[in-house]
């Protein structure tokens, strides 16, 4: 699209300028894109260089290095202990005996089980003395996953370790050519509280995350190329293996089965209504908030605090308490309908929870009532930021109330709440709980129901992941892939958004 | 004062007088709309004439029935083991998120954007998915069902330092030359953060503790998964959600109602206590995110 002058843009009418705003907005997005792609090629490009540059280092190390740094590649911690860092040697010492250890004891075969994940299922044998079937169980399929991949993680923190190891050895040796001392153990533990305290302080964060959920979403990814499930647990019924993209197929594959729809219709319907669900989420909480915060902090209005801390106050009872009571409210024989109906102005309970576009804008509208409280704090936070001559100026300049909320509250709010927007976009997309316990999906939607679980219309792609996990069949691979295509959509959003703001951004800036 | 200028003032004092009254019938209607379910909810838990839902608000025949009938069923176990999971969480998940944040607002090192970077990838995973192979594994070591309580309690605390964006935020804010100042008269770093920071962060830590302490009142999903079908090992969020099911309801509305009113007034009124330090992490944190 071509791009105006500052000059031409100028003499363009309103439309023209709004419709100039569009087209540069969407013109930009493929450059986005394609810069997104260019970075992510420089990223992959960085990792093998640095990768590259480490070889090199470690070779040129065992070349130009003392004997004490070369026995040091076999044994770990040797040249610390030859030059007299006990403590260190020791240590480095100590995790290559237990890595070897553990690879000799069980790594290697949990490693060299991997590809199969386990040959012999559970049998039944007969008893003779008992006259009953007896199961023995031998291979565990969700064990050898699991145990793999913390060996693979383990071997990747040996090699780290390793490579450290190398560079000590380097660095060692550099220090004592300079004719200095090198650090002694008393040094070493008093760098943990200075120098080093960060690496300190992240060890026990780091490890949680590490464990609870680096790991667990390894394994997860993994799932979704096997085919576990209820049927296939890996150890009490069959074992469970390696089935390529299969489950991909399945999933995005059109073709469906049984009079009902391809699980890619599902899907689809069920990704569209996500997106427009985190929508309508963000935005009218976004706006109604800023709205309500605004009328709060109006001049001459009293019992501000007042007002604000009903609404706070909502923050703080549970959301389940309030989402499943709310639900119950709006049920067919709930206190609305109750209420509407002993007034007169119904004669029919109102289908809130029943049918399918009711129950959308319910929800939509109940998560209004639970959000506003949140947005109308950050929103007051925000306004009082905003420098009072602004507005006196702008009210001299003979501004009314509307140009000055779409001149410079708005800008200002947009500018400082942007990524607060994105994740809250996202946020909604995986807004489990407001969904779940206001219809649990409801209603179901006839056709969809082949799929896993239940569909209903108001399931977003998360409820409906749980669902397929709690379901009768625990298609867990099926929900990997969901997991993972879930992933691939909110990441992609917020790597546009990030990419593609910013020009749009600096376009308003100098309004 | 010319007679035209003076109509104008009195013409804006009385639209401002106008646009003031409507804002206060907004403001009346919100609080209003924002304080009935909960006024319901008191309400309907004194209901004695029955125990299932009607569409009537003001009970006919008022009684603490439902409050009593309470400690014959799993309740008060549900609410020592929500109580234990929160004072817990909300104990150890403030020192991991302060470590976290602290680490990632005050330190220069090599990794440090590339650890946020990764935790921001990592966040875009759904969680939930990560609880198919915790529940196996917390099954293995026997945390969960009736033992839940403490497999909870391990998986919130663990992954909680992704959630370091408000202290970071806080953090940031303290002046940096405080630490150099004292680095320069031979502090260790470890001294610094307590003997400066520390000191200067009450508000964050006190809304850190208050949103780890209400955080597990009302988690469901984590808390249903683990504590599966064992109503010895479920939370209140979970027991009470099953006392709402098509076949419980009838028997057990008004109850939920009063279990509810027990769990949400002591949060409620602790909250309301330090609704300042909340408003202020809010207000200056989760922005910046």
């Amino acid at each position: 699209m071509k791009a105006y002058s500052d000059l031409e843009f100028l003499r363009l009418n309103k439309w023209q300028k709004m419709l100039y705003k569009l087209g540069r907005f969407f013109s930009s997005i493929p450059k986005g894109v394609a810069q997104l792609f260019i970075k992510l090629w420089g990223l992959i490009k960085n990792v093998f260089l640095a990768i590259g540059r480490e070889a090199k280092d470690i070779v040129s190390t065992f070349i130009h290095g003392d004997w004490k740094t070369k026995v040091s590649y076999l044994v770990m911690g040797f040249g610390c202990l030859a030059r007299g860092q006990i403590l260190r040697g020791l240590l480095f010492l100590l995790f290559e005996i237990v890595f070897i250890g553990y690879m000799i004891l069980a790594g290697a075969y949990w490693l060299s089980m991997m590809p199969s994940l386990g040959k012999v299922g559970p049998s039944e044998v007969y008893d003779e003395i008992f006259d009953t079937y007896v199961t023995t169980y031998n291979d565990n399929s969700f064990k050898i996953l699991l145990y793999s991949v913390l060996t693979i993680f383990f071997i990747i923190a040996f090699i780290y370790t390793w490579r450290i190891n190398i560079r000590q050895n380097k660095i060692a040796e550099k220090i004592l050519a300079s004719g200095k001392k090198l650090k002694s153990a008393k040094d070493d533990l008093r760098s943990v509280v200075d120098d080093q305290f960060h690496k300190t302080l992240l060890a026990l964060p780091l490890t949680g995350i590490i464990v609870f959920t680096v790991l667990p979403i390894f394994f997860m990814v993994l799932v979704a190329f096997t085919n576990y499930d209820g049927a296939h647990d890996g150890y009490a019924s069959n074992l469970f293996t390696w089935v390529g993209l299969d489950n991909f197929n399945t999933m995005l594959s059109w073709s469906s089965a049984g009079g009902t729809q391809s699980y890619a219709a599902t899907f689809g319907e069920i990704l569209a209504w996500t997106l427009i669900w985190a929508f309508f989420a963000t935005f009218t909480n976004y706006f109604l908030g800023m709205f309500v915060a605004m009328a709060i902090n109006k001049k001459g209005i009293n019992l501000k605090k007042l007002w604000r801390t009903i609404l706070v106050m909502t923050i703080a009872i549970p959301q389940f308490i309030s989402l499943l009571y709310v639900s119950k409210m709006f049920a067919k024989d709930g206190i609305v309908n109750g209420f509407l109906m002993g007034m007169g102005w119904i004669d029919k309970a109102l289908p809130f929870w029943e049918d399918a576009t009711w129950a959308r804008i319910t929800v939509i509208v109940v998560n209004i009532w639970i959000g506003i409280p949140y947005l109308m704090l950050i929103a007051t936070g925000i306004l009082m930021n905003i420098p009072a001559d602004l507005y006196e100026s702008a009210r001299i300049d003979g501004a009314n109330p509307w140009q000055q909320y779409t001149k410079i509250t708005l800008p200002y709010m947009l500018f400082i709440t942007g990524p607060y927007l994105l994740t809250s976009f996202t946020g909604n997309m995986n807004n489990f709980n407001v969904i779940y316990l206001l219809t649990g999906g409801a209603p179901t939607n006839p056709a969809a129901s082949s799929a896993s679980g239940s569909v209903g219309y108001t399931d977003l792609l998360i409820t409906w992941l749980f669902k397929i996990t709690t379901g009768a069949e625990s298609k867990y691979y099926l929900a990997s892939v969901v997991g993972i295509l879930v992933f691939i959509v909110v990441a992609l959003i917020s790597l546009i958004v990030y990419n593609v703001l910013p020009s749009i951004k600096n376009e308003e800036d100098f309004q | 004062m010319s007679e035209t200028s003076m109509k104008r003032h009195m013409g804006l004092r009385a639209s401002r007088a106008i646009s003031n009254t409507l804002i206060y019938v907004l403001l009346i209607a919100i609080s209003i709309i924002w304080l009935i379910p909960f006024f319901c909810i008191v309400l309907q838990s004194f209901r004695v004439e029955s125990t299932w839902q009607v569409g009537y608000v003001i009970p006919k025949q008022w009684g603490f029935d439902n409050y009593v009938n309470l400690f014959s069923t799993d309740f008060p176990r549900w609410y020592v083991n929500t109580f234990i999971t929160a004072v817990c969480t909300a104990l150890l998940q403030t020192v991991i998120v302060l470590c976290m944040s602290y680490t990632l607002s005050r330190f220069r090192f090599k990794m440090r954007k590339p650890l946020m970077r990764f935790m921001l990838i990592l966040g875009m995973f759904p969680g939930m998915l990560t609880m198919i192979i915790l529940y196996r594994v917390l099954k293995d070591l026997g945390l969960t069902q009736a033992n839940a309580t403490p497999g909870l309690i391990l998986v919130y605390v663990a992954s909680s330092g992704m959630g370091y964006y408000v202290s970071k935020g806080f953090f940031d804010t303290i002046p940096k030359s405080l630490d150099e100042a004292a680095r320069v008269d031979g502090a260790t770093r470890f001294q610094v953060l307590k003997k400066i920071i520390l000191p200067l962060s009450k508000p964050i830590v006190i809304y850190t503790v208050l949103t780890a302490f209400m955080g597990p009142w009302g988690d469901f999903v984590f808390a249903r998964y683990i504590s599966f079908g064992a109503s010895a090992g479920m939370n209140v969020a979970v027991g009470l959600y099953n006392w709402l099911t098509p076949d419980q309801i009838n028997k057990n509305y008004t109850m939920f109602c009063s279990g509810g009113v027990l769990v949400a007034v002591p949060v409620t009124l602790l909250f309301l206590f330090l609704q300042k330090y909340y408003v202020e992490g809010v207000t200056g944190g989760a922005v910046k995110g």
